[in-house]
């Protein structure tokens, strides 16, 4: 036995892997790391299909089909984007601080209760001027998530409360909360849904436009994607031309250096999550206006959780969510029709674990080197 | 609205936190933040419940649930450990993942008809302890047995045992413990591998005995969570883990009972009468967690104690750490 032992140990295999930090990054590395570890994360979804019985090929297939197939669709895939870029923009610049705010889900809940409350409770009468209904409810929106935003930014800056928890536990209350209102004031004849909000607080869609352009007939991309447009641009703006922007990302880099610059962290904290819940709640706002004109339980398939994958993928650059926004909002369209159901997330899951391991390679190279060589 | 009978539910509802909680406490004692905790429960209550199913045993049904919880712990051990990539991130991915992996799989599960359930039975002779008795060892099933087993065998093995001496360096000073020899990174995988197996343990009680069947991410409903909000308060000591843990299962369970009786303490019973105010009870266990964060994050500030000093930090040998 022990001879058997010995000679193991003395077989080496005559190459091996060496890591050793990278230096410096090449610009391009980036987006190439970042591409393969999505297509690896594709592969291994596909092959998690094939196990649990599915076509891998003909599923991607019918997806890419179903998400960017023809101008209809195009244009769903456009609209599942418009809260997807709103609530990645809420993560980038509360990740932009390392503040983790996961409750993206629950502002966007809350936000489109408050715009719904501008409709419903009734705070406007259902004949006022969309000119000035509109703006009300993106006003409430905001004001309501960053509300929501303003409690586990307060508690982490006061109190040193550990954010990630205390907004994931504000997602549970925000539909709780919704519900009640649902279910119980605006319900509309017991059904769980409430009333269908009076034209006037629709937010505008290509369809509209069809008398004009008949092209456009049917298409439901709305003037929420305008929002996340500016938005992208405004958080950007924020982040690298304005000294706040500064202060945000000095804070997220170090610090204890922040701190010594004489930056007020604890404002900077309590600002940024009402920010970050602000955006989240234009995009519930902008969801029931623009898509589903009524209040109801199922306004999100999850739009906060992929909006943390989209602003990892993006790097925290607002400019780069709306792409990668398009592409996870095809994704989510049509993975409504696809079996098994939780293959989005599942393939979300996988794109962010090969994702956050793929960075390694950005910091380090990996190479092969022949051991005889060494010797 | 028997206060026994509650109480009673409340312990084994609570069981199911306190697995979750104790795996989430070595883990981190170890120095890795795991807040995958949520996805792993739900894996682990879809792999009892399937393997079960098919197996028509329970048994195996836990033992599943632990091995594959533990296996998709270990993605997070090596993006974590190996790749030194932010644990926050890694933690979040491994939700998503274990989510994702555990409704794919458990596609059609939710219609599957019974299955036998793991065993529950009174414990002869303390069932007759006056209040404690009933509520603690009254047709419980044998899942919240071993958890009272295991809360002062944890303790013990942090705080008293030379294996539980080296988890704490690693966790406290990585640095340290690597000069004396001790493996940090096989310790910390080791010790991510045991919270997925605990939160595993805990998934297979969901799905076996607490709430036997699965319903997609209803199964957990953010309880991964609350676990981890509850190794906060409880400051990474199992003792109070364990109190914490049963407080939010008597909760869990008073939620759902004080809806059914017409009266309240002799008085009409608000909840009954407008069933929707249930949606407002539904949010006292995540007020509840926010509150219990507030007074643990207090507390450490008062009394400066803390996390380990290394949580959340990736180790590397020959950089200056902490």
């Amino acid at each position: 036995m022990s001879l058997v032992g010995t000679s193991r140990s003395k077989f080496k295999f005559p190459y091996r892997f060496r890591v050793e930090p990278r230096l410096k990054q090449p610009g391009w590395l980036s987006a190439v790391i970042s591409l393969g570890a999505v297509v690896l994360a594709l592969i291994i979804g596909g092959v998690i299909l094939l196990i649990v019985g599915g076509n891998p090929l003909r599923a991607y297939g019918f997806m890419a089909k179903a998400a960017f197939g023809d101008l209809g669709v195009i244009s769903d895939t456009l609209t599942k984007a418009t809260p997807l870029i709103l609530v990645s923009l809420a993560a980038v610049i509360a990740f932009r601080m390392r503040l983790w705010n996961i409750g993206a889900e629950g502002q966007f809940f809350i936000g489109a209760f408050g715009a719904s409350a501008v409709v419903l409770t009734p705070l406007l009468p259902p004949t006022t001027s969309p000119w000035l209904m509109i703006p009300a409810m993106v006003i409430a929106g905001m004001v309501t998530g960053a509300i929501w935003g303003f409690i586990p930014g307060f508690l982490k800056a006061r109190l040193n409360v550990n954010e990630i928890i205390t907004t994931l536990m504000m997602n549970y209350i925000a539909v709780a909360w919704n519900n009640f209102f649902i279910f119980a004031v605006w319900s509309e004849g017991g059904f769980q849904m409430t009333p269908q909000f009076p034209k006037s607080a629709w937010l505008p869609r290509l369809t509209d436009l069809s008398s004009q352009i008949p092209a456009f007939r049917g298409l439901t991309t709305h003037l929420g994607l305008v929002f996340g447009l500016i938005a992208a641009v405004v958080v950007w703006w924020i982040l690298y031309r304005s000294r706040w922007g500064y202060e945000i990302r000095l804070i997220g880099d170090n610090p204890r250096a922040a701190r010594y610059a004489g930056i007020n962290i604890v404002r900077n904290t309590v600002l940024v999550m009402m920010l970050s819940g602000a955006l989240a709640g234009l995009a519930g706002m902008a969801e029931i206006s623009g898509v589903v004109h009524r209040l109801q339980g199922a306004i999100s398939p999850g739009y906060g959780f992929t909006g943390i994958i989209i602003a990892w993928l993006s790097k925290l650059n607002p400019l780069l969510v709306v792409p990668i926004s398009v592409l996870f909002g095809g994704l989510i369209l049509a993975g409504r029709e696809i079996q098994p159901s939780g293959l989005p997330m599942l393939i979300q899951g996988i794109i962010l674990v090969c994702l956050i391991a793929s960075d390694f390679l950005l910091r380090y190279r990996v190479r092969l080197t022949s051991r005889v060589e060494e010797a | 609205m028997d206060a026994i009978i509650i109480l009673q539910a409340g312990v084994a509802s609570g069981t199911v936190l306190l697995f979750a909680t104790l795996g989430e406490i070595l883990a981190e004692r170890s120095g890795i933040l795991n807040l995958g905790l949520e996805g792993m429960m739900l894996i682990g209550a879809m792999a009892a419940f399937s393997t079960a199913l098919s197996t028509s045993s329970p048994w195996l049904g836990v033992l599943m649930a632990m091995l594959i919880a533990g296996l998709l712990s270990q993605v997070h051990a090596l993006i974590s450990i190996q790749f030194q990539a932010d644990q926050v991130v890694s933690g979040l991915a491994l939700t998503f993942l274990g989510t994702g992996l555990s409704l794919v799989f458990g596609e059609g599960l939710s219609k599957a008809g019974a299955i036998s359930l793991l065993p529950s039975f009174s414990i002869p002779g303390l069932v007759s302890i006056p209040v404690l008795g009933p509520i603690l060892f009254q047709d419980q099933s044998i899942m919240v047995y071993l958890g009272y087993l295991m809360i002062p065998l944890v303790w013990y093995y942090i705080n008293r045992t030379r294996p539980g001496m080296h988890l704490r360096a690693v966790g406290e000073f990585p640095a340290a413990a690597d000069a004396l020899g001790i493996n940090v990174a096989r310790l910390r995988y080791f010790y991510v591998f045991v919270g997925g197996m605990f939160a595993g343990l805990a998934g297979a009680t969901i799905s076996l005995a607490v709430s036997p069947g699965w319903f997609s991410q209803l199964t957990t409903s953010g309880q991964g969570w609350i676990a981890i909000g509850l190794v906060i308060f409880a400051q990474w000591d199992p003792i109070r883990a364990a109190g914490g843990s049963y407080a939010f299962g008597a909760l869990r369970r008073l939620i759902l009972d004080i809806q059914g009786p017409t009266k309240l303490f002799g008085l009409r019973n608000p909840f009954y009468f407008n069933p929707y105010w249930g949606f407002f009870l539904q949010m006292l266990p995540y007020a509840f967690t926010i509150i219990v964060l507030i007074i643990g994050s207090r507390e450490a500030i008062r009394k400066r104690l803390g996390a380990p000093a290394a949580l959340g930090l990736p180790y590397i040998r020959g950089e200056r750490g902490l």
